[in-house]
């Protein structure tokens, strides 16, 4: 690692992050709507975007800063496992085609702001909605803890991350500082500031992927080189298994575990909140169709990507940290100034997602504890207030818990956050095409997935690691290794039918279903389906 | 996974559904059978065959999800002229 400070690098990369701050705070007055002050102003822009803002908004926001720096990371490390991640990216789209436009048609027609909303008015069951809330909370938070580890990641290369021996406080005051930035803008524009930045993001992420891609391999002496380099690699053994460290292509024993993890996270992406904040800001149902036909584009990138990993090693970048290694190649593969660019790439990839992340787990705070359970009341201007200040408690806490905990901890709870959101796809993608689950039936197979998840990650060793190794274990009843949230996911959905046949059968109180057939087909233009809803509560519960 | 549940708008299952569906479920089949693709060669400019045709998926997915929505869309204008307009 670079003993001094970057100084072409660190000013190129202060001039992108001033750019963006002054554009976050700018951000509140874009396609101002006359009433801010309700929950769908702030916490999902007036519902109001179209096909360019949500390609942008949600491209910001699943391919985040930690996965530019962990895919390749994981390729750095590994190999051919690690790319899992194009297949996963291919196989959302199919499935956001086939049921986001009807939680876009039910959400705007009875006013939902999150997943959980929905979950109640369908299931008339406070209790199942409490679930899904928290689940979405839980497995936001690390996530969001993350985007800071990858903004750690890039000042560390840049040398402002600070040694060992600086003082706590020093060392992590650049992050401090990015970090108060983020919260006050976050605060003032909400989801507007996000779709904004979005831009930028996506543009410098862009550029310096193009460049990477065919400036690195050149100065490489092309891709034969560089696979020939990472195979010699791969096949050292590694002291600490015993086994070669990696391999080109994943054998027999690694198949099941490559393809259940693309199945896994692909059907977890969607049920995350803040896919679902920038799924519903879209002005239309159409918007969300045709961003379906456009959003391949970002896995394109995320392949490229994740080559780098394999750059990193021809180029003999040795890292002990494997997440340091992509901003380490920059560093050295190109001229500073660029190296800068680079990084502001990184960095602001950071900010977004960590944005619209804390704004959806403050939707789901305030609509469905908050004014559920504590305040049945609240104004719309409440709520809103609400969710501002609980976006910001949602970021410290991903600050403290970055900040006093080993980064590991942040990396295991992402990887058990996966897990538990998967579990809350039955009662959500379920729901959105058949009342037949009974509403305690999927409460039983969510917490039997949840536990069952949360064990078995707990009992995956590595050689670093006695919990929490990994994410893969043997499925019971198929003895291959597979992916744990998937195998949870399949458990969870047994006992979801098994139960709903056993309750039905029992005559068990079913609950109210709100929501009528056609709601799941409706589009802007008809009627009841209002584009700019006014408060935010229209229609849910009154 | 089809929309099945709106009632009174002719059959269910149409040939043109039919397509849409295979369209949405042939990137599945694809990418989950890994053995069918788990090995180096062909080799296309020094990269091995694993690699490019996992990103060569990426642009045919996205040609067939731009397929099923072209043909979603006709059938449900087509649906909704032969029903007077009714909610797409």
């Amino acid at each position: 690692m670079n003993d001094g400070v970057n100084g072409v690098a660190l000013a190129v990369f202060l001039f992108f992050f001033l750019l963006v701050t002054v554009m976050g705070f700018l951000a509140a007055r874009w396609r101002k709507a006359a009433n801010e002050h309700t929950l769908d102003e702030w916490g999902l822009g007036g519902r109001s975007f179209g096909t360019w803002v949500t390609w942008f908004l949600l491209g910001g926001d699943l391919y985040t800063a930690y996965t530019f720096v962990a895919v390749p990371a994981a390729i750095y490390a590994a190999g051919a496992a690690g790319f899992f991640a194009v297949p996963y990216t291919i196989l959302v789209y199919p499935l956001i085609f086939t049921f986001l436009p009807r939680l876009w048609s039910v959400s705007h027609k009875h006013g939902y702001v999150t997943t959980s909303d929905f979950v109640r008015g369908r299931f008339g069951s406070k209790g199942l909605s409490l679930a899904v809330a928290l689940t979405g909370i839980l497995a936001t938070m690390p996530y969001i803890a993350l985007q800071l580890v990858g903004i750690q990641a890039v000042l560390d290369v840049m040398g402002v991350g600070g040694g060992e021996s600086t003082n706590w406080f020093i060392k992590d005051l650049p992050l401090l500082i990015a970090f108060g930035v983020l919260a006050a803008y976050t605060y003032s524009s909400g989801l507007r500031a996000p779709a904004l930045i979005a831009f930028v993001k996506d543009t410098l992420i862009y550029l310096v992927i193009a460049v990477a891609i065919i400036y690195i391999p050149i100065k490489l002496g092309g891709f034969d080189d560089i696979f020939a380099s990472a195979s010699e690699a791969f096949s050292e053994t590694n002291p600490a298994t015993g086994a070669p460290r990696g391999a080109l292509v994943p054998g027999d024993a690694g198949q099941w575990t490559y393809a259940t993890l693309a199945l896994g996270s692909a059907l977890a992406l969607f049920m995350y909140p803040h896919s679902i904040t920038a799924t519903l800001s879209s002005r239309s149902r159409e918007v969300i169709r045709r961003n379906t036909t456009i959003l391949p584009l970002y896995s394109l990138m995320l392949g490229l990507l994740a080559l780098l990993g394999f750059m990193a090693i021809a180029a003999g970048v040795k890292v002990d940290n494997g997440q340091l290694a992509i901003p380490q190649l920059f560093e050295n593969m190109f001229p500073d100034w660029f190296a800068g660019v680079a990084f502001a790439a990184i960095g602001i990839g950071a900010l977004v997602p960590a944005a619209i992340m804390s704004i959806a787990a403050a939707n789901l705070f305030t609509r469905n504890i908050y004014k559920d359970f504590l305040k049945p009341d609240a104004t719309p201007a409440q709520e809103t207030k609400v969710s501002k200040i609980v976006s910001l408690l949602v970021k410290v806490g991903a600050l403290a818990f970055v900040l006093t905990m080993d980064k590991t901890v942040a990396i295991n709870f992402q990887l058990l956050g996966g897990i538990w959101i998967l579990q809350t796809f039955p009662a959500l993608v379920g729901g959105l095409f058949t009342r037949w689950f009974h509403r305690w039936a999927l409460l039983a197979g969510w917490a039997v997935g949840m536990v069952y998840g949360t064990v078995a990650a707990y009992g995956v060793a590595s050689p670093t690691q006695k919990h929490f190794g990994g994410s893969a274990k043997e499925i019971p009843g198929i003895g291959e290794i597979g992916y744990i949230g998937l195998t949870a996911f399949v458990i969870n959905l047994l006992v979801t039918v098994v139960l709903t046949f056993v309750l039905r059968a029992v005559k068990a109180p079913e609950g109210v279903d709100q929501t009528k057939p056609e709601d799941y087909t409706a589009d802007a233009g008809d009627p009841g389906v209002q584009v700019e809803l006014p408060p935010a509560t229209a229609g849910s519960t009154h | 996974m089809s929309q099945a549940p709106e009632t009174g708008r002719g059959p269910v299952v149409t040939p043109v559904r039919v397509v849409i569906a295979l369209c949405l479920v042939a990137p599945f089949v694809a990418m989950l059978w890994v053995g069918s693709y788990a090995k180096t060669d062909p080799v296309l400019i020094g990269i091995p065959f694993f690699y490019w045709y996992q990103m060569l998926w990426v642009p045919v997915s996205a040609a067939l999800t731009m397929v099923a929505y072209k043909l979603w869309q006709r059938d449900q204008r087509a649906r909704s002229a032969s029903k007077g307009g009714a909610a797409q």
